[in-house]
């Protein structure tokens, strides 16, 4: 039967496939994706505790409303922000992005 | 038993997903990717008993934040990426998410988490009651926080007179 151990270890693992993406790639927005897969693994964690300890309070359920709210205004100014970088300079690519770089 | 051979169905869209999204070549594909194991994610929510938060994911993941982003690729030139799709410093991504996931699993399999067995979930009314009346102000504070973030993208991508 599905134990809380198997609900983490999805949650780490989705984290974790998420901390990659956000190192290993260039592009502003694949950057943005992988964001939105450890927002994601983070609720996992939330609503598994909630499942399995946490009778008549669901608390987890609760905060992870809140993450995907979040989630979803950071989303949308993201992609604002992006899409007027790309106008400014040209590129999404956050290798040449470094004005604010010493 | 079903039950855990579903969550392990759900567990593998939601992981297949996320490889491809961290791993494709084409961002338009890696935006799709992504909206396969957001859905991987609203099944293990079903098998969670978040009846209420796996619809908030399909409805706001899949069918509000996904569109959006293949909404921003498809109308700008942002899915013509040139150069490669990674890093140079993608071995040690690599080997950081790795060193991660190997601690965070070990901490896991060491805590009491393999004594929970039994899950309960509210009903929609209970979560209703209580995110109306005792997590009233966040709900309030997130309202706020949307208008602010819409005001602010409306503000950040729209030309302004002296850019024409």
């Amino acid at each position: 039967m599905i134990t809380l151990v198997h609900v983490q270890i999805l949650s780490a693992a989705l984290f974790s496939i998420g901390l990659y993406g956000v190192l290993a790639r260039r592009s502003a927005v694949l950057i943005l994706l992988a964001i939105e897969l450890m927002l994601n693994a983070v609720n996992v964690n939330l609503i598994g505790i909630a499942a399995f300890t946490d009778p008549n309070k669901y608390l987890g359920q609760i905060i992870a409303i809140f993450v995907i709210t979040v989630a979803a205004a950071e989303v949308g100014l993201a992609l604002a922000i992006i899409l007027r970088l790309y106008r400014n300079k040209g590129t999404t690519n956050v290798d040449q992005l470094n004005l604010m770089k010493w | 038993m079903t039950q855990l051979v579903l969550f392990y169905v759900a567990g593998a869209f939601a992981l297949g997903g996320a490889v491809g999204v961290v791993g494709t070549r084409n961002i338009v594909h890696a935006a799709l990717f992504l909206l396969v194991a957001l859905l991987g994610v609203a099944g293990v929510y079903l098998l969670l008993f978040a009846d209420f938060l796996a619809l908030v994911q399909v409805l706001l993941y899949g069918g509000a934040i996904v569109i959006v982003v293949l909404f921003a690729l498809m109308l700008t030139r942002l899915q013509d990426f040139s150069g490669t799709m990674e890093n140079k410093q993608w071995p040690i991504a690599a080997l950081a998410a790795a060193g991660l996931f190997l601690v965070v699993s070990v901490a896991i399999a060491r805590g009491r988490g393999a004594a929970f067995t039994e899950r309960t979930g509210p009903t929609m009314k209970q979560l209703g009651e209580n995110l109306f009346t005792f997590w009233a102000i966040p709900f309030e504070v997130a309202s706020v926080l949307l208008l602010v973030a819409l005001i602010g993208a409306i503000v950040i991508a729209r030309s302004g007179e002296g850019e024409r």
